[in-house]
């Protein structure tokens, strides 16, 4: 459970957002809106643990993140404005690679399969700077297909995606909180997601 | 009776408590400059070997033992202020390395204008000079890292790292310097043995040092006020000052 | 996870082998340019050559830390290393390694053959090559401290050699000196003892020291 209590965050001089509340529950989404520099980002990376709120806390089935470090770690899946993919690597070498990063290590024959799944199939081979912007978004979120961990933080997953593309990856959420899993996510997109409970969260 | 130590390390109340303190500490600079130079200069006799020109040791050795002192001092208030997110500490670390630099350049001045008479060169590769210079290396370094910075905590707490890294070096380049060139001289003063210099000699030179001191506290905690009051600018107290010295 | 992250950046160096390649020939002509300037007068060649290379070693293997942790930084793969469950100082191990093998054995490959354009004996072309073996490993774990600090800053290129260089001395004096000793048929024991208790320090300080800075600098 992920719960976050009075969250400030000041950047510089200006202060992007205060007195943030929330809880999630297991299959619980949270979707979080608002105008470009209102700080959807800097939320999303601070309940990674990437950066320390300016006050408050965020706490992880009751004990805050920084004292969990790495357990916090193993429960979690960030996927960010920036892929995480090598554009030196194929599909394949990329999916294998940012898995055993986060904790799971999977064999050839299931990142295809990952990979397939999503939509890259005859593409697995390939280095991924010749595929295109939509392509190189699916290589990163094929890693929701193969990873096991309950609390996904996904930062415009949608964006540069196609509508084929975007079916499925509503399809993935909803598979995942049906299974108890908990998503928080930003979007531009009017998306319905079905979930036992839905948060909105508007920065201004 | 307990102090709470902790009301001075806000940065309000540090930066009213520094502005009482700081002519304190520019009077006492002052005067033990003044003694100190007289002493160095019209008291203290002429050294038998080296004649006149051994007197620059009167600012070269405090200045050297400033430069030094200075690093460890920064490192462990940069350290503090990893450690413990304290901000003053971390802009106390950044004030003092300016005039650790200067300390350090003036000791590498001062050698080499005592070294022409002494050794018949401006500069020799020797030990001393040489692991002085290095450390003048490790300031600009502290200092070019913080600049290059713009975010002021990350500017804190990637320059607190840069020191601590150079404090564990400071030993080893030290000694390893020291092995490099064995031809230096002796250590000027140590404590367990008995001074060769007369007595009035190191009197003036530990007047010195005292004012180097008094002169770095006092410079620290002025460029300590003017950080504090950059980075605090969109506070409620620092309009508050700025309201006052516009009604004065 | 060590070797998935090692042989990650191999991979990729052998992608792109002309940032190897790159760094090999910078060392190969800054050692060259030598006894251009100074002139082909054998015997100063002689005494100058273990410094001349390890200065030239020095440099080149700075030119290549700046490569160490942007690619990573601006792809996002280093947000990821951040948020994994296995521990950033192992990490950060494994690439000061991969560093290492891809820029740092090249280096010592291609001493001896330099050494022997300033005429060393065999014995001090053995003594060259084994103190950049033991050498080069600390430059590329000094140096990923220096890498980790300026991460993402404007001139990072320049301000990292201000910074790892004056930290790079005691290496320098020893791995030159060792060569020096065996040249005037002294012994180098203590020299080699010495860098190699160089390594086992950084070894035990730098992954640590590189895992907060990255922390720092990400945030």
């Amino acid at each position: 459970m992920l719960q976050g209590s009075n969250l400030v965050c000041i950047r510089g001089d200006r202060r992007l957002f205060r007195d943030i509340n929330f809880s999630l529950e297991a299959g619980g989404l949270m979707q979080v809106g608002g105008p470009n520099g209102s700080g959807k980002t800097s939320l999303l990376r601070m309940l990674c643990g990437l950066s320390a709120p300016a006050h408050g806390d965020i706490r992880w089935c009751g004990e805050t993140i920084r004292s969990l470090g790495e357990v916090y770690y193993r429960a979690l899946t960030y996927l960010g404005h920036l892929s995480g993919t090598k554009d030196d690597l194929t599909a394949i070498e990329n999916l294998r690679i940012s898995s055993a990063l986060a904790g799971t290590e999977i064999d050839e024959k299931k990142a295809r399969d990952a990979l397939r799944h999503i939509g890259l199939k005859g593409r697995e081979l390939l280095p991924v700077k010749v595929l295109s912007q939509g392509q190189k978004k699916r290589v990163a979120l094929a890693r929701l297909l193969v990873c096991d961990t309950p609390l996904w933080i996904l930062d415009e997953p949608l964006a540069a995606l196609d509508i084929h593309a975007i079916k499925l990856i509503k399809e993935l959420l909803e598979k995942h909180l049906i299974q108890g899993g908990m998503v928080v996510m930003t979007t531009h997109q009017e998306i319905d997601i079905a979930a036992a409970a839905t948060h909105k969260l508007q920065l201004t | 009776m307990a102090i709470n130590w902790f009301k001075y390390s806000s940065p309000a109340s540090f930066y009213s408590l520094a502005g009482k303190m700081i002519p304190i500490f520019v009077i006492a600079a002052t005067i033990f400059l003044i003694a100190g130079l007289y002493i160095g200069f019209f008291v203290a006799p002429t050294d038998f070997q080296q004649g006149e020109a051994y007197r620059i040791i009167f600012i070269h050795v405090p200045a050297a033992w400033m430069s030094m002192f200075l690093y460890v001092v920064m490192a462990f208030w940069a350290g503090i202020g990893l450690a413990f997110n304290t901000r003053l500490s971390s802009m106390v670390a950044t004030a003092i390395a300016p005039t650790g630099a200067m300390f350090t350049f003036l000791a590498l001045w001062t050698g080499s204008l005592w070294g022409k008479p002494m050794w018949g060169t401006w500069w020799v590769w020797d030990a001393r000079l040489t692991s002085e210079l290095i450390l003048l290396f490790l300031y600009i370094g502290f200092m070019s890292l913080q600049a290059a910075i713009d975010d002021p905590r990350r500017a804190d707490k990637a320059g607190a790292i840069l020191a601590l890294v150079g404090v564990i070096n400071i030993p080893i380049i030290y000694f390893s310097v020291q092995w490099w060139n064995t031809l230096h001289q002796g250590a000027s003063v140590s404590l367990n043995q008995s001074p060769t210099m007369a007595t009035t000699m190191l009197w003036g030179m530990l007047i010195m040092a005292l004012a180097s001191w008094m002169y770095s506290i006092a410079m620290t905690l002025m460029r300590t006020r003017v950080i504090i009051l950059e980075r605090e600018s969109h506070t409620a107290w620092v309009s508050e000052l700025h309201q006052k010295e516009i009604a004065r | 996870m060590f070797w998935w992250i090692i042989k990650r950046d191999i991979l990729l160096a052998m992608r792109r082998r002309s940032d190897v390649l790159t760094t090999l020939f910078f060392f190969v002509i800054v050692v060259s340019l030598f006894p251009l300037s100074v002139g082909p007068e054998i015997n100063m060649l002689r005494t100058m050559a273990p410094g001349v290379v390890w200065v030239a070693a020095l440099l080149a293997s700075m030119l290549s830390l700046g490569r160490m942790f942007s690619g990573d930084y601006q792809d996002g793969t280093l947000e990821q290393m951040l948020l994994s469950p296995h521990s950033l100082s192992l990490l950060v191990l494994g690439k000061a390694f991969a560093h290492w093998l891809v820029s740092g054995v090249p280096l010592v490959l291609m001493a001896p053959v330099l050494g022997i354009q300033y005429d060393l004996s065999v014995d001090a072309l053995l003594v060259l090559t084994a103190s950049l073996l033991l050498g080069t490993p600390v430059l590329s774990l000094i140096g990923a401290i220096g890498a980790a600090l300026t991460l993402g800053l404007r001139g990072g290129g320049v301000l990292v050699s201000l910074l790892v260089l004056p930290l790079y001395i005691p290496v320098l004096i020893f791995g030159s000196g060792a060569v020096e000793a065996s040249a005037a048929g002294l012994g180098y024991d203590a020299h080699f003892s010495l860098l190699g208790a160089f390594f086992l320090v950084s070894l035990v300080f730098a992954p640590w020291a590189v895992a907060s800075s990255l922390r720092i600098s990400m945030e």
